[in-house]
């Protein structure tokens, strides 16, 4: 029995049990248990104040679990940190790169914390930068350089020495889609050279496009957990989008709507727009020609994956809403 | 980054390479030192602290105070010249709290901190490179009094050794700061409890003037004030006269600095959110 768990602890890189972290009275983590098989991506998904964030900098060694167990790679985060250490690399949600400095000196530096040799670290450095796509930039200051070019700069620091494990918060947040498309690219690389990534993200589409399995986090809590289409899956088949011409025309827009499809639909803060599950999908053209049957003219008329607020409404029957309480109190 | 062959080009570079030994913790301080060299590179209004800083002080003083004190300007110099070093180096100290204030505040250090390094080392780091800055502050003192008729009788090994003294003093000092830099939540908070701590330790000292003529009770205070026993010894080092007994006891409080404040910064440090 007990080699039977010794292995199953070898093939996970992180595996925790009932992980809990308090600030005052708020219970930040609220017991999160995770099994995430090596070299695999997982996502946490959720709002901010979630618990996303301080779920990560437990598990990265930055701070201390006031309850719960947890082992990187087969090390307990407690008792050996070092060994954790050793194994991950934090890519924080504000760059964590120095912005006086130039590409080259980041890179630099961490490549000299790590026992390169002055001549070996700069070596190691115009590598990174050029496979980054960054050494245009190597010389110039990183406060000079766009979100996307610190990004990617954030994460070349961490892949001086490669980590067996990643942690990624909220990569792409804030930055335009070509930059975000940028870094999707690169962690499906370092996928391929075998890291293990845990990555947080606001958006579905995000932890769809990269993660293999996701945990929905909200209120310190794991609220579901799977594929992303097994979460699809859970939300319903698809998501059917309608904005009218005309506002007043909601209600009755809302009526038709529920009758035909034979779901709730919901009132968006956008006082043109309405959103409704659909089990069926050939329902949505009935829709439309019973909108148009009653006059109500229609500016957009779509069906679409379902957005992270409309998961959490199914998930937990209310809209995502950031926490008030700041997330880690990240300072 | 979108070509086949900017993606095969960071597979690469991301292939296993052979891993260097972990350095020592001497290594990865000595890494952090030459990053906040690297700083005053980029910002060198960072020195302006320790250049503009201890010439207005000295000309100040100098020249309002120096003929009513005593009696001279010039016999005043070669009271105030091994004071002055002290008050503008402990002054710098207060920068290493509020670099460290910035420095946390932007994130930098929770890469820091999930590496396996040495923990110490990028505090200790800081402070190397500030004891650069405390050595260059002390040079221009010197040399500014050398110019305006300050004439040391120890030799150069006296004045080499009063600066070490002090070095020795203000890194040991910097650990109150960098503790202050941890607990506060912002720079101008840093900047300002810090100065109000170290104004009346630097000002009810014998820096400016003999404690003679104070009352009793600040006297006593003067005289245990351990940055008049650091100025006493400076000007009996400079003076050429080697005073054992004072010189141990700056040691002494040295220690004690580092021994009370370096292990709870350390763990304010490892354990900030």
């Amino acid at each position: 029995m007990k080699n039977v768990m010794n292995q199953k602890d070898q093939s996970l890189a992180i595996e925790a049990a009932d992980l809990v972290k308090r600030f005052g009275k708020h219970r930040a983590v609220d017991g999160i248990n995770l099994a995430i098989p090596q070299g695999t991506v997982y996502g946490f998904l959720g709002p901010n104040g979630a618990g996303k964030t301080t779920t990560m900098k437990m598990l990265a060694t930055l701070l201390k679990p006031d309850g719960g167990t947890a082992k990187i790679f087969g090390h307990d985060l407690f008792k050996e940190q070092d060994a954790v250490r050793a194994c991950v690399s934090l890519t924080g949600q504000f760059a964590s790169v120095d912005e006086d400095l130039s590409g080259t000196e980041n890179l630099m530096l961490i490549a000299r914390l790590m026992g390169y040799t002055r001549r070996d670290s700069k070596e190691r450095a115009a590598e990174l930068l050029d496979a980054f796509d960054l050494q245009d930039a190597a010389k110039r200051q990183v406060k000079k350089y766009s979100g996307g070019m610190r990004r990617r700069l954030d994460i070349a620091a961490s892949m001086v020495v490669r980590p067996k494990l990643l942690f990624l918060d909220e990569p792409t947040t804030g930055l335009d889609p070509r930059s975000r498309n940028q870094i999707w690219d690169i962690v499906r690389a370092l996928v391929s050279t075998g890291t293990t990534v845990l990555l947080t993200t606001q958006y579905l589409d995000e932890a769809d496009q990269l993660a293999d399995r996701i945990a929905v986090i909200d209120h310190g809590k794991i609220i579901a957990e799977g594929t992303s289409s097994e979460l699809k899956a859970s939300v319903g088949t698809g998501i059917l989008h309608v904005r009218l011409i005309d506002a007043a025309a909601r209600a009755e827009a809302q009526q038709l709507l529920s009758t035909t499809l034979g779901t709730s639909v919901h009132l968006s803060s956008d006082p043109l727009a309405l959103s409704a599950q659909l089990s069926d999908t050939d329902n949505a053209a009935k829709a439309l020609t019973m909108l148009s049957d009653h006059q109500i003219r229609v500016s957009e008329f779509s069906l679409g994956q379902p957005s992270l607020d409309e998961v959490f409404l199914t998930l937990t029957g209310k809209p995502a809403e950031d926490s008030p309480q700041k997330e880690g109190a990240s300072k | 980054m979108n070509s086949e062959q900017q993606m095969n080009k960071m597979r690469a570079a991301l292939v296993d390479h052979k891993r260097p030994p972990h350095p020592n913790g001497f290594a990865t301080s000595l890494a952090f030192t030459w990053r906040a060299l690297l700083k005053i590179k980029y910002v060198p209004e960072q020195l302006l602290d320790v250049t503009f800083f201890p010439v207005m002080f000295t000309l100040m003083f100098t020249y309002l105070f120096g003929g009513a004190l005593a009696g001279s300007t010039t016999d005043y110099l070669q009271f105030l010249i091994p004071g002055i070093l002290v008050q503008t180096v402990v002054f710098t100290t207060v920068y290493t709290g509020v670099s460290l204030n910035e420095d946390i505040s932007k994130g930098t250090f929770d890469r820091f901190r999930s590496m396996p390094i040495w923990g110490p080392s990028p505090l200790v780091g800081a402070l190397l490179a500030d004891t650069v800055r405390y050595t260059l502050a002390s040079i221009i003192v010197i040399i500014l009094g050398l110019i305006l008729g300050f004439r040391p009788a120890g030799s150069v090994l006296g004045v080499v050794a009063g600066i070490m003294l002090v070095l020795i003093f203000s890194f040991s000092l910097s650990w109150v700061f960098t503790m202050l830099g941890l607990i506060l939540q912002t720079t101008k908070a840093v900047m300002g409890i810090s100065m109000t701590l170290l104004f009346p330790v630097t000002f009810a000292s014998n820096i400016f003037v003999d404690p003679a003529t104070m009352p009793g009770w600040l006297r006593a205070f003067v005289n245990i004030n351990p940055v008049s026993i650091l100025t006493t010894s400076l000007r009996q080092l400079m003076g050429g006269q080697v005073n054992g007994m004072q010189i141990i006891w700056v040691l002494v409080v040295s220690a004690v600095l580092i021994l009370i404040f370096a292990p709870v910064t350390m763990y304010l440090y490892r354990n900030k959110r």
